[in-house]
């Protein structure tokens, strides 16, 4: 028996790879990329770059960033809170995950944006871990309830305490990062243990065009020496911080992911990165980046395919929507990015949940999406010839009144070949009508109230927990912060 | 000065033709025309003809941009020929403009920026990362009228409150209009830390700023 192909989708050539390599070469060796951070700067001045101290400017010769470039590892494992079960990044696996951060969450009873608290974190984690077809979880709200100089630790010491899954996070300020640290080395039993089965991602953003700010190298440097993989994630936005044609913005992709990726392999030969990204097309009208726009999940695509070309693991923002609520638009922009992500083969895809260009999470939304992520991963395992004959042997003695819902064969196969699925709506229309006539979004509230009421959370062991809570109260207590929320 | 060249004039700011516009003024002023007729009959009605073209979908940001990048120039060349009461009256007022200290996103500011230039102001742009005090020392060196201030994170938007409590402890919170926006800016968050306006986007920047300026 033959295996199934794996459905494919590549938007670039190889002639054209090699024009956009070609030229981010050259801006990087010629034009270099600016880093804020001095330690960066120090670390690429010993590598032998050309380093401009009062520019800040960092100029990488091919030879550098090729040698980084084979010091990365090609894939990632990572490794649930238990340690148990571990996915690979790397390859054309697929592994969805709820989109980060949102600043607001939106209320499915008034259908309108409000401020996350706390509690809607503990929501997300404990529908992400119950959500199967997400095999990450993220720390994708900020909590209003917490000042921000604690919202780092917090959102992990939350995701820690209400989901097993591996975490996708960042650091939105300097100091954050090591509480987060010290709380994933906790979470593994040490800081070795937490090198050797990484637990989380760490997001960092360059700021487009051709630069690194002190916070984002910052991460790079501390998570490429804890052993924890980052992800890169630039962000072109055509034609406003980016060249407003596709192949130019995957030019200057790819020249400030492999500018982060040479630093975290000077920080650290062998550190774990992730190609990765959030670009987008630009709205020429209302100023806005929108994430469901098809020309974006094309420039995702293509870059996720120049990461593979440079073999390497990638991740990309597809999944998502710019709609206001759990909506059409929501849906099919949802749609299109996760089959789009899932047959680009992108190894982590972030966005299941999100609206509001990356600025608002619906839970409602992440059931929805959690079964489209379904139906990607279903694509992806192609047709399976499962068994030799495929069909001729059902045919033989065959007679008009065969039913095809009596045979073994059926009972046998029909599990493996379809995807069960409650959520969308299959009923005829007059049972459609009898059971209330409601909506697709109507359906996944009442699913997040079943998950929450009825699946509890996969909470650590008590030892943990009480580490984890000397650590946050720790943090707490260091950054002024008075009282916690929960 | 005849109709041709002001229509050139105007042409140029349609087109967003910085070169060409400079070009026009500084060839108005050689020939000795009124700096202020170029201003009023030629290269004004350009930009109420790109606001038209805006409006009526034809023209997205770019055009938008590149037709204030050609006014500016052509404000540049004919500016020290106007009379200074002249001046006072073209300009709506000074905004003193950026993406506060910690934050280095840019793009909103800048487009807020270009669109308050289109529309008359005078704007410094004090660009990204700029600490409080900083904006304070801007607006009361140019005498500007309004603070605007972008935070794209949750953690700056902080910065907002903290500006508008310097004001008023350094008594001078009355001197100033502060202007605020940013993706997680709401009205809401404008209202609780006392701002004076709140642009949802670059437009709705513009509109706050003539509104505070009392020029809408």
């Amino acid at each position: 028996m033959t295996a199934a192909v794996r459905p494919k989708v590549e938007l670039l050539s190889p002639g054209l790879i090699d024009r956009i390599l070609q030229e981010a070469w050259l801006i990087l060796e010629r034009e270099g990329v600016l880093f804020e951070n001095a330690e960066a700067r120090a670390l690429f001045r010993d590598a032998g770059a050309s380093v401009d101290e009062a520019g800040q400017r960092v100029r990488i010769g091919r030879r550098l960033v090729e040698a980084c470039l084979s010091r990365t590892p090609e894939s990632v494992t990572l490794y649930d809170r238990t340690g148990e079960e571990s996915f690979r990044v790397g390859g054309d696996d697929v592994h969805f995950d709820p989109g980060s951060a949102g600043t607001r969450v939106v209320d499915h009873r008034t259908g309108r944006e409000r401020p996350p608290v706390s509690e809607d974190l503990v929501t997300l984690a404990r529908l992400a871990d119950a959500l199967p077809n997400f095999h990450f979880q993220s720390t994708g709200l900020v909590a209003s309830d917490v000042p921000p100089v604690l919202g780092d630790s917090w959102r992990v010491y939350l995701a820690l305490l209400y989901s097993a899954k591996p975490i996708v996070t960042g650091t939105f300020r300097v100091e954050g990062f090591g509480p987060m640290r010290d709380m994933l080395a906790a979470a593994r039993g040490g800081p070795e243990e937490l090198r050797r089965k990484p637990l989380a991602i760490f997001d960092a953003c360059p700021s487009p065009p051709l630069k690194w700010s002190h916070l984002t190298s910052q991460s790079l440097i501390d998570s490429a020496r804890a052993g924890i993989p980052s992800e890169l994630i630039s962000m072109g936005m055509t034609g406003a911080s980016s060249p407003a044609t596709i192949a130019g913005t995957l030019v200057q992709h790819v020249v400030e992911n492999l500018a982060g990726l040479v630093l975290c392999q000077l920080a650290a030969p062998g550190a774990p990165v992730i190609f990765g990204g959030s670009p987008s097309s630009f709205d020429m009208r209302k100023g806005t980046t929108p994430m469901g726009a098809i020309e974006t999940m094309m420039i995702d695509m293509a870059y996720a395919q120049i990461g593979k070309a440079l073999h390497l693991p990638t991740h990309a923002y597809m999944a998502l929507s710019d709609a206001k609520t759990p909506d059409a638009q929501a849906g099919y922009e949802s749609g299109i990015g996760a089959v789009l992500a899932a047959l680009a083969g992108i190894n982590v895809v972030s966005g299941p949940g999100m609206l509001n260009y990356e600025s608002a999470v619906s839970f409602e939304k992440l059931v929805i999406d959690d079964e489209i992520c379904g139906m990607s991963y279903r694509l992806l395992e192609g047709i399976t010839p499962r068994e030799d004959p495929l069909a001729e042997h059902l045919f033989r003695e065959f007679k008009p009144e065969t039913q095809f819902l009596t045979l073994p064969h059926t009972r046998k196969w029909y599990r493996i070949e379809h995807r069960q699925s409650p959520l969308p709506d299959r009923d005829t229309y007059d049972a459609w009508v009898a059971a209330g006539a409601k909506d697709l979004p109507e359906r996944a509230s009442e699913r997040v109230r079943e998950i929450l009421e009825g699946t509890p959370a996969r909470r650590p062991e008590a030892g943990l927990a009480d580490e984890l809570r000397r650590i946050i109260v720790d943090d707490a207590r260091r950054s002024g912060v008075a009282s916690l929320p929960l | 000065m005849d109709l041709t060249r002001f229509q050139a004039m105007s042409q140029a700011v349609i087109d967003g033709d910085r070169e060409a516009a400079a070009a026009l003024a500084r060839e108005a002023l050689s020939r000795g025309f009124d700096a202020q007729a170029a201003v009023e009959n030629g290269f004004i009605p350009g930009l109420q003809k790109v606001g038209s073209l805006w409006e009526s979908g034809e023209y997205f940001l770019p055009e938008l941009l590149a037709a204030a990048e050609a006014m500016k120039a052509a404000m540049a060349v004919l500016r020290p020929a106007l009379e200074a009461g002249r001046e006072a009256a073209l300009s709506l007022g000074k905004v003193v403009l950026g993406t506060i200290e910690g934050d280095i996103h840019d793009i909103g500011k800048n487009l807020v920026g270009a669109l308050l230039s289109a529309n008359g102001f005078e704007v410094v742009d004090l660009g990204a990362d700029v600490k409080i005090d900083r904006f304070i020392s801007a607006a009361e060196e140019t005498g500007a009228s309004i603070i605007g201030l972008s935070a794209l994170l949750t953690t700056t938007m902080l910065g907002q409150k903290r500006l508008v409590e310097e004001l008023h402890s350094r008594g001078i919170r009355g001197k100033f209009k502060v202007l605020v926006g940013g993706a997680p800016v709401t009205q809401k968050w404008a209202d609780d830390i006392g701002a004076d306006g709140y642009g949802e986007n670059a437009l709705a920047a513009v509109r706050a700023a003539k509104a505070l300026t009392g020029r809408e």
